[in-house]
């Protein structure tokens, strides 16, 4: 393409499909307390 | 749905429902002012005739076909396809506990939002009884979790410290009958830090949260000790040991608090860095808008822009050969939670619970005190299950300002507790913060474009972004 590069895999409907273990970090417990982000958690699913 | 916004010299487009981030051109970005979904299969004469004056027909022609290409890949105003998923948030197994062994500080915060260390209920420290009945309820109620968090949370958890030890010990024997894995943190301001406190928490504990606010005037003013004097001096030393000795591997945060007093906080992110921390969180304060200090919807501006002025500063640090990791900032943008995660955030009342040191069970730390929100009691053997089902429902899709907001599987949905205290409901969103987590992501994801635009040879990178 010249005129857009996508720059990551979008993949957020496959990660739907076989995600929802719920191993995954309570996003409050890393560092914040008062403040929330989601997104810069780790799936946790291969650790099982 | 689609959120574009220029920073830095890109145009940047995220496509919000599957996630794809693009780079784009100038002509792209203008003509999705103009054209949406459907595509028809020419460009659309309007959205020719808005362009055509700086743009040639062709180019314009061209560019309506990537965005075609893209949508019908998927990866351009996809649907959202997961509602249907929120719905697995019901019988969510609580997983994740903040165990508050203190209600008693040795520090007098300003801004602490624990009324000085207890809540507002009374000093006193949790018995270990209560403790190990605290890890039983974990163990009890994680169902077929196998890891479980507890963070040791006060007040100052180091005020209880030989409780802490014996818990920790109390769990880890539980743990092997019960095939689960404790990932214990703690949160401390480091005053009664000492060699052996340092050794245990380095060999017990996943994660430390360090409380430091940055540049020692900032940290003083803020961070007195209980006589008023400062406790940066007292501190820092501290700090620098534990993490010098601790694996390379292992988790730690400083973690510190900016407040109207420190608008220019890149300035305390990068004194926490020059002095030698590499993983570093500093964060807004929390507090209502009636202190001299608090945050309110006048003060969005100039933090914004201190946001966009630190990650600038976070990537000529990079082009240094230097390195350290801002929290705030940290998104993976090919990997990361799964989307059924992201519908939910913390999951506080549900996944999440916060134990007082009388046994009292809430939804996260941030309720504690509040009467209406407490799940129940240990000793009493006493749990809301309405009130966890309550939370349960508390997603993305049911909190109105989420639904239309381009950064709903970002911050997921926000903090319940603020949302409550500020908006008086757990599913209104509280703008301030909202308007700085959306600011923070737009530099998290700006800098990540750069980063990848810099691995890329000139050749790579299509001709029409050079000029920006």
């Amino acid at each position: 393409m010249k005129h857009i590069m996508t720059i990551n895999q979008a993949n957020l409907v496959q990660s739907a499909k076989k995600g929802g273990c719920g191993n995954c970090q309570a996003s409050c417990q890393s560092a914040c307390k008062t403040s929330c982000t989601v997104a810069n958690q780790k799936c946790e699913k291969e650790n099982q | 749905m689609i959120h574009k916004y220029f920073m830095n010299g890109l145009f940047i487009v995220l496509d919000v429902n599957s996630g794809g981030v693009h780079l784009v051109d100038e002509l792209t970005y203008r003509l999705l002012d103009e054209v949406a979904p459907p595509f028809e299969e020419n460009c659309p004469e309007k959205a020719v005739n808005a362009l055509q004056g700086e743009f040639s027909a062709e180019e314009i022609a061209d560019c309506y076909a990537e965005l075609k290409e893209l949508y019908a890949q998927k990866i351009l105003f996809a649907e959202d396809e997961y509602e249907k998923y929120a719905k697995f948030a019901e019988p969510a197994p609580i997983k994740a506990m903040c165990l508050h062994i203190s209600h008693d500080c040795n520090m007098r915060c300003q801004y602490c939002f624990a009324s000085t260390g207890d809540f507002g209920t009374g000093r006193k420290l949790m018995p270990v009884e209560t403790g190990k009945k605290a890890i039983d309820f974990l163990i009890e109620r994680s169902k077929d979790r196998k890891f479980l968090e507890l963070d040791f949370f006060g007040g100052e958890p180091l005020m209880n410290f030989d409780a802490v030890k014996e818990i920790v010990f109390y769990a880890r024997e539980r743990e092997k009958e019960c095939n689960k894995k404790f990932r214990f943190t703690i949160t401390t301001n480091g005053i009664l830090l000492n060699d052996e406190i340092i050794n245990f928490i380095n060999q017990e504990m996943s994660n430390v949260v360090l409380s430091i606010d940055g540049r020692k005037e900032v940290n003083d003013r803020m961070r007195p000790v209980v006589n008023q004097k400062g406790s940066y001096e007292i501190i820092l030393p501290k700090f620098k040991k534990l993490v010098a000795q601790r694996d390379k591997d292992r988790d730690y945060y400083v973690r510190g608090t900016f407040t109207k007093y420190n608008l220019d906080f890149s300035e305390d992110v990068f004194s926490l860095y020059e002095a030698g921390f590499d993983q570093i969180s500093v964060e807004p304060v929390v507090c209502e808008s009636k202190y001299p200090y608090a945050l309110t919807e006048e003060d969005i501006p100039a933090v914004s822009a201190e946001y966009e002025r630190l990650a600038n500063r976070i990537l000529e640090n990079d082009r240094a050969g230097k390195h350290f990791n801002f929290f705030h900032f940290m998104i993976d943008l090919n990997a990361g939670p799964c989307a059924i995660k992201r519908l939910k955030g913390c999951g506080c009342g549900n996944e999440y619970v916060a134990i007082t040191p009388d046994g009292d069970i809430y939804p996260c730390h941030q309720f504690v005190g509040i009467e209406k929100f407490k799940m129940g009691n240990l000793e009493e053997g006493t749990f809301n299950e309405a009130l966890k089902q309550e939370f349960s429902q508390s997603h993305i899709y049911n909190k109105p300002e989420c639904k239309t907001c381009w950064a709903k599987f970002y911050c997921s949905g926000g903090c319940n507790a603020n949302n409550y205290q500020y908006e008086g409901n757990i599913l209104q969103s509280h703008k301030l913060s909202c308007e700085l987590e959306k600011k923070r992501l737009e530099c998290a994801i700006m800098i990540q474009a750069v980063r990848k635009l810099e691995h890329l040879s000139e050749e790579e990178i299509p001709a029409s972004f050079r000029k920006c």
